[in-house]
């Protein structure tokens, strides 16, 4: 009886605990070099050096910043929601870092492999305009408030095109399962036959993690630090790790719906005696380069023009695809 | 097993709860969060039903998107606090009328479920060797493609009305033209002028 208890309840609990913990573990240090790499990013743009104090080539900079961070005094505002305003970065972080319970890395290095894993993304990355809402709403403040209803109507807007671009995708596919979107890609990268929709969902990430160009939320000339304003210390630095694990939450779902995963990009000798977690690594970084590029070079887009490139040019066009792709399918036979 | 019901008393037990706390909530932004609350659990209720599609479509469509706009209108709203709660009694009386024929319907469609499930098997969430998302798709473009095909309809209907009802005409609007904006040289756009010493433009 006891054996059975085990069997059936501690072990799998153990394994499913330690195999979060490896991944939160990993996440947490990709982030932190993340941030020093994107630094480095804008500096060589600049024709600067970026950080280089901290550790061999400034290589400890981000682990001095949160450490500093850290040790600042929290400081709420008189008349703000404590709860609320305390609950909005918790649940930022909460929510980018729980998405990364259905990515797998390599075949079946995932902690669940979901049936629906991919519904299980967009469910959870369309949660992630609370904390900036709650946190906009709890601060009791002007800019804060204005902020948080522009990323809300930004937010809510490209999550529509992100939806249609996964659609696409899964028109190809024909299952909701992330190991099988990956598999489907073994002859081609979905990047290469429905590249207008990998752009548009690049163009989609960017607006939907509130990245430059789409940084109105934000825009430090008009709001200040939009809904961040008010928040110091701990609770700040705990909504821009979360921020940042949305990016790179954003740039895993890229490499899955379109770079095939952890496939390599020819399968023939040298390529797949790399292990897939490799393949997966190196995508993620030049997609997180990429998102670090254009935060670099692209100067921001006004509000009314960000809302008409949401609904009157990605809408049509990606709709238009659904479609194309759906008759392509249909009428080629090609449906699995 | 016993895991299956500790889930289901935990998700059940925050769901009320969170749905009793969205009436009784002071605040109404506070009611708002506790709804989002009880969309959450009920999607855990149906992930244990074995319904993870309807789970998830749950949580993208209530929680994402519903549950936005209500928060977006309740956190604009200039709310006076004493005069919410004096209207509490006032519309007690509605609402308790509201609620009493909710519960009738609700026992007898349980009282009518557990018959048929008293006489036949316990229906399966999902046909053998099929996954929810094909088993719903199924059903929904076959057998009540005219039904789905009318909700879609008096959904676009009702967007339109929407969009009619709060367009203002106004008598001189503003629209802007992109494509002429972008279509702009420096030849049209700017006109060099030699004024002659003393005369103006």
């Amino acid at each position: 009886m006891d054996n059975l208890v085990l069997d059936t309840y501690v072990w799998p609990a153990l394994m499913v605990a330690g195999h979060s913990l490896l991944i939160l573990v990993a996440l947490l240090l990709w982030l932190a070099f993340f941030m020093y790499a994107e630094r480095k990013v804008w500096g060589a743009v600049h024709l600067r050096r970026g950080p280089n104090v901290v550790g061999p080539f400034g290589l400890l900079q981000s682990f001095a910043d949160i450490l500093k961070y850290l040790f600042k005094e929290v400081i709420f505002p008189t008349s703000s929601n404590k709860a609320v305003f305390l609950l909005a970065p918790i649940i930022t972080l909460f929510l980018a870092l729980s998405a990364w319970a259905v990515i797998p890395v390599d075949e079946g290095w995932a902690v669940s492999d979901i049936n629906v894993g991919i519904l299980y993304i967009f469910a959870i990355s369309s949660l992630g305009v609370y904390g900036v809402i709650m946190g906009g709403w709890a601060s009791n403040s002007k800019y804060p408030f204005l902020g948080a209803l522009r990323s809300a109507a930004q937010m809510v807007s490209y999550e529509v095109s992100i939806g249609l671009v996964i659609i696409t995708v899964l028109l190809c596919v024909g299952s909701l399962n992330l190991t099988d979107i990956v598999m489907a890609q073994k002859t081609v990268w979905f990047a290469i036959p429905l590249f207008p929709m990998f752009v548009i969902f690049f163009v989609s990430a960017l607006a939907e993690t509130n990245r430059p160009p789409f940084d109105l939320p934000e825009a430090e000339s008009e709001l200040v630090a939009g809904f961040m304003t008010e928040y110091s210390s701990t609770p700040y630095v705990v909504f821009m790790i979360g921020e940042l694990a949305n990016i790179v939450l954003m740039c895993a779902m890229t490499t899955i719906l379109f770079l095939g995963g952890w496939l390599p990009p020819i399968d023939v000798a040298p390529f797949n005696w790399v292990p897939g977690v490799i393949w997966f690594i190196i995508k993620m970084t030049f997609m997180c380069f990429m998102f670090s590029m254009v935060k670099a070079i692209v100067p921001r887009y006004r509000y009314d023009q960000l809302m008409r490139l949401g609904w009157k040019v990605f809408l049509p066009i990606s709709l238009f695809w659904v479609v194309l792709t759906a008759g392509v399918i249909q009428y080629f036979g090609l449906a699995g | 097993m016993t895991l299956t019901a500790l889930s289901f008393y935990l998700f059940a037990t925050v769901a009320v709860a969170s749905a009793f706390m969205v009436i009784s909530a002071r605040n109404p932004v506070y009611s708002v969060l506790f709804l989002i609350l009880t969309f959450f659990n009920s999607a855990g209720l149906f992930v244990l039903m074995g319904a993870e599609f309807l789970a998830m479509i749950l949580v993208v469509v209530y929680v994402g998107a519903v549950a936005v706009l209500f928060l977006f209108v309740v956190m604009m709203l200039d709310i006076d606090f004493a005069e919410l709660n004096e209207g509490f009694l006032q519309y007690m009386p509605i609402g308790a009328t509201v609620g009493f024929i909710l519960l009738l319907e609700l026992l007898l469609i349980f009282g009518a479920s557990t018959q048929m499930v008293s006489q036949s098997k316990l229906p399966q969430a999902t046909p053998e060797g099929m996954t929810n998302a094909e088993a719903i798709g199924r059903v929904l473009y076959t057998d009540y493609i005219y039904f789905f095909q009318a909700a879609g309809a008096v959904l676009l209907v009702a967007m339109i009305g929407a969009i009619v009802l709060t367009l203002v005409k106004s008598e001189n609007p503003r629209r802007q033209s992109i494509a002429e904006q972008n279509a702009r040289t420096r030849e049209d756009g700017v006109e060099l002028v030699d004024i002659e010493p003393g005369k103006g433009l």
